[in-house]
């Protein structure tokens, strides 16, 4: 692999998963109480997927990643100061709302469309990365959809890992039922990759990483396309949140098999 | 790396900074002003570190004048402020106690007699008189309020979007760098770390940041800002031994709850005569409630938690609360020896913002306009010495920027403030009483009082409760907790004749769910602890153990051999440990036995 991988990321902002979440009905379909207001950090399964994205490509020399985000473009600024001092990546920006109370098609469409204008682009070492679902209440079959889109038909979505052989070949261990993995083979991109877990831990912030993508990261926030969803007539009829139940107990040290053992006897009772 | 400039934290000095610099970079077209010295042909560079994970951090209700602010921003930018709302109504209200069990001396029990036997013909109602009049230096009407979170929220988009500056949150900045005297820079923390410091995993050293000018406005507790004053000092006759923590909710009031946007509810008196509260309401039925726990409160089982529980729910501000969810929940200490707090305010490289830099004014209660105001006055200095070419030494930023700051109204009006509560370290009437002669006389006539070191005054747990709990239960009150490896400010409260708090789940909840429903706790892997006690062997002689009871995230806790234990995991950064250990440190009697260094993460939350 001479030419290095052209790695593209599907990943944008969710609301910090500890913040309480209240549904409300707005002028335009369900959103979340002060949305704006809350919160945000990069989608957990997306940030597996680019700090994998940025470690495969630190080790093939010739590749470059970019993050494809679609989010209210005031937020995503505010996400690219946290996540920007991570991994190198030049962001394409996309305006338009990242509340997950909207058609995975339609975003699917928008995200396809941005990517098949990144210009030095190369679709034939395209690796399509993106989180196998996603904290911000979607259906998990975005990266499928995008890679449909376009017309990439190796598609592994449920990854915790891949290898690159000297060869160019890659492979992934992909999770499927009952607990097993389902090894492939590929010979090469172009490919879609949505990542269940990785291996890899959040990279420690690197002051130096993030003034270079900073160079790209404001403009292409200024020229970000707006995007409005709801065009293809999906309506929500209701949104509610899952019953949820709160009970606090601050134990340090306890051993798994206790934690364990105490839920099901929760659950059983 | 090399830079222009390096600014410590971001908050609103820094952010006034910013702004003010922002704008003065290039001219219309985008061609560049003021030149870099590291990228020849380019604006200067501007970097900022932030420790918290985001800019929207802060803690504070803030109702202001907001002069200097609006003297940044149109009336229009400001409206766009979420949260952000002018004061329509303000109301200081005398709390008197419901319950019986707040320490009233003498004094405040004549007062409470007083009020009392003319409640008919005061604005008296469910223990709580309203002052028929608000002296001026409290007024605070055609202010604004706002959350400081939000705020700082704005103003980092504003600035990030003219890509002109960079703001980087979430990273720590360890200490200054030196050379001689001279401040060339700051180093950030070391990352892949284990609790003590040692490299784990991803190791990487903290990176030296060199720049010409280091900005600090790391607030009153950032490392930066307390190795300068162990390095150089504080100015003959200053000291910043007197402070307080403040701790607030962000509420959602009820649907039925009578109190209209831009209210702003002032108290004292209750739980404790030294505790003062605060409600302010922004718009869509959110509201700010607090209360402040001044250092001269000399309770060393001081539970800011437990008193805010009770002040929310005296009657007269439980009529509004009720019905009320809690929304986010933080703490922060405050620098409240205002100007006689003030450090070395410049040296060669370096220039001291905010409220570190004393510039909380005290009488007024007022510190976020001021603080924005002397980050606007730094940079005119920096735009005034960029445009003449010349280096931020001491001479140079003296004659730019202390100047304008000593020029100023927050000079002018700190100094009418400098020794406007002094009163209070003698008794909290003589102190009210000192506040409203300083006020009323602009500071020409004040009330004396020794301002006393907190191991200078922290009585034991004993003494303090001596006329409440006898000494036999109170030893087992510590065996018995001691053991559990508990706080004892609750049992003590307890005993004290403070009801225990009914919890209703959505307002009054425990302590620690109010660290998980009021924020996220921010605890990044692969960074050190920030809490260090210094001599274990003080610490386990100890008896108030003060950093264990007033503790706002319950992150430190009775520990084996009587040394307290540290939880990143729970700690907000509010730094209350530093100001309130009953110890002094070894060899310096200025600093206490507790360690606060760089360390990342905070509770945190966007509307606070």
């Amino acid at each position: 692999m001479s030419t290095g991988f052209h790695i593209v990321v599907l990943g944008s902002l969710v609301p910090d998963l500890l913040q309480t979440l209240e549904p409300v009905q707005g002028p335009t379909g369900p959103a979340l109480k002060n949305e704006l207001m809350l919160p945000a950090v990069l989608d957990p399964w997306a940030a597996h997927a680019l700090f994998e994205a940025a470690h495969l490509a630190a080790a093939t020399p010739g590749s470059k990643v970019w993050l494809v985000s679609l989010g209210p473009k005031a937020k995503l600024q505010q996400l690219m100061m946290s996540i920007a001092q991570k991994v190198p990546f030049e962001l394409v920006a996309v305006d338009g709302s990242a509340s997950g109370f909207t058609d995975p098609v339609e975003v699917a469409e928008a995200l396809a469309d941005a990517i098949e204008k990144i210009p030095s682009l190369d679709r034939s070492r395209l690796l399509l990365f993106g989180g196998c679902a996603s904290a911000s209440r979607d259906a998990g079959v975005t990266v499928q959809l995008v890679g449909e889109r376009l017309s990439i038909v190796d598609q592994f979505l449920a990854a915790d890992e891949l290898t690159v052989s000297a060869a160019g070949i890659l492979t992934i261990l992909e999770r499927v039922e009952g607990g097993r993995y389902l090894v492939s083979e590929v010979s090469g991109p172009p490919c879609a990759i949505a990542w269940a877990t990785g291996n890899l831990p959040e990279p420690p912030n690197n002051p130096q990483i993030g003034m270079m993508n900073m160079r790209t990261i404001m403009p292409a926030l200024q020229k970000a396309p707006a995007i409005q969803f709801g065009s293809q007539g999906s309506v929500f009829q209701s949104v509610e949140l899952p019953k949820q139940e709160r009970r606090t107990r601050i134990v340090k040290d306890i051993p798994i098999d206790e934690m364990a053992r105490e839920i099901a006897d929760w659950i059983k009772g | 790396m090399e830079t222009d400039i390096v600014c410590v934290g971001f908050g609103p000095a820094v952010g006034g900074f910013l702004t003010t610099l922002s704008r003065a970079l290039v001219d219309a077209d985008g061609t560049t002003v003021l030149e870099s010295r590291v990228m020849p042909g380019m604006p200067l560079q501007v970097l900022c570190y932030e420790r918290a994970d985001d800019i929207s951090f802060g803690v504070s209700g803030v109702v202001t004048k907001a002069r200097s602010i609006r003297a940044s921003f149109s009336a229009e930018q400001l409206a766009e402020i979420p949260m952000a709302t002018p004061v329509t109504h303000e109301e200081v209200l005398y709390l008197q106690d419901p319950i019986g069990a707040s320490r009233r001396s003498l004094g405040v029990q004549a007062l409470d007699a007083v009020v009392g036997a003319l409640k008919n013909a005061l604005p008296w109602s469910d223990h709580a008189v309203q002052l028929p009049w608000i002296p001026p230096f409290l007024q605070k009407h055609d202010g604004l309020v706002f959350s400081i979170g939000q705020l700082n929220q704005w103003v980092g988009s504003q600035l990030m979007g003219t890509g002109l500056v960079q703001v980087w949150p979430g990273m720590p900045v360890s200490e200054p760098l030196f050379d001689g005297d001279a401040v060339i820079g700051v180093r950030l923390v070391d990352q892949g770390v284990d609790r003590n410091g040692a490299p784990s995993g991803a190791y990487m050293p903290g990176m030296d940041v060199h720049a010409s000018l280091t900005v600090v406005g790391d607030g009153p507790v950032g490392p930066v800002g307390q190795q300068l004053n162990q390095r150089f000092g504080l100015p003959a006759g200053h000291h910043q031994q007197e402070w307080a923590i403040g701790m607030k909710a962000v509420v959602e009031l009820a649907p039925d709850c009578g109190l209209k946007t831009g209210a702003v509810l002032h108290t004292f008196g209750y739980p404790e005569p030294e505790i003062f509260g605060f409600l302010y309401v922004h718009p869509d039925r959110m509201a700010s409630v607090g209360i402040f726990i001044p250092s001269w409160f000399d309770n060393p089982a001081r539970t800011a938690y437990r008193y805010l529980q009770h002040w929310m729910t005296h009657p007269r501000l439980w009529k509004h609360l009720k019905g009320s969810t809690m929304r986010s929940w933080g703490a922060k200490t405050l620098q409240e020896s205002g100007r006689r707090g003030e450090p070395v305010l410049v040296g060669d490289g370096f220039a001291r913002i905010g409220e570190g830099s004393g510039s909380t004014n005290v009488l007024t209660g007022s510190g976020v306009d001021e603080a924005w105001a002397t980050g606007v006055q730094l940079a005119e200095a920096v735009i005034e010495l960029a445009t003449a070419g010349k280096p931020f030494t001491k001479t140079n930023l003296d004659a730019t920027y202390v100047v304008r700051r000593r020029a100023s109204w927050v000079e002018q009006e700190a100094k009418i403030a400098e020794r406007s509560r002094d009163g209070f370290n003698e008794g909290f009437l003589r102190g009210l009483i000192g506040m409203g002669i300083t006020g009323m006389t602009r500071g020409r006539v004040n009330v004396r009082g020794r301002v006393r070191r907190a191991h200078d005054r922290i009585p034991s747990v004993e003494m303090y409760f001596r006329d409440r709990i006898p000494l036999e239960e109170i030893r087992e009150i510590r065996r018995q907790y001691q053991a559990a490896g508990v706080p004892l400010h609750d049992a003590l409260m307890d005993r004290s004749g403070w009801p225990q708090i009914e919890f209703d789940g959505a307002l009054l909840v425990s302590h620690q769910d109010a660290l998980l429903m009021g924020g996220k706790v921010q605890a990044a892997a692969g960074f050190a602890d920030h809490v260090m006690f210094l001599d274990t062997a003080t610490c386990a002689g100890c008896r108030e153990q003060v950093c264990i009871d007033g503790c706002s995230g319950q992150a430190i806790m009775p520990g084996p051999n009587s040394i307290p234990q540290f939880d990143r995991e729970k700690c907000i950064h509010c730094g209350v440990c530093l100001w309130n250990c009953s110890k002094p440190h070894v060899t310096d009697p200025e600093r206490s036995n507790v360690g606060f260094v760089a360390g990342s993460g905070g509770l945190h939350s966007p509307i606070n």
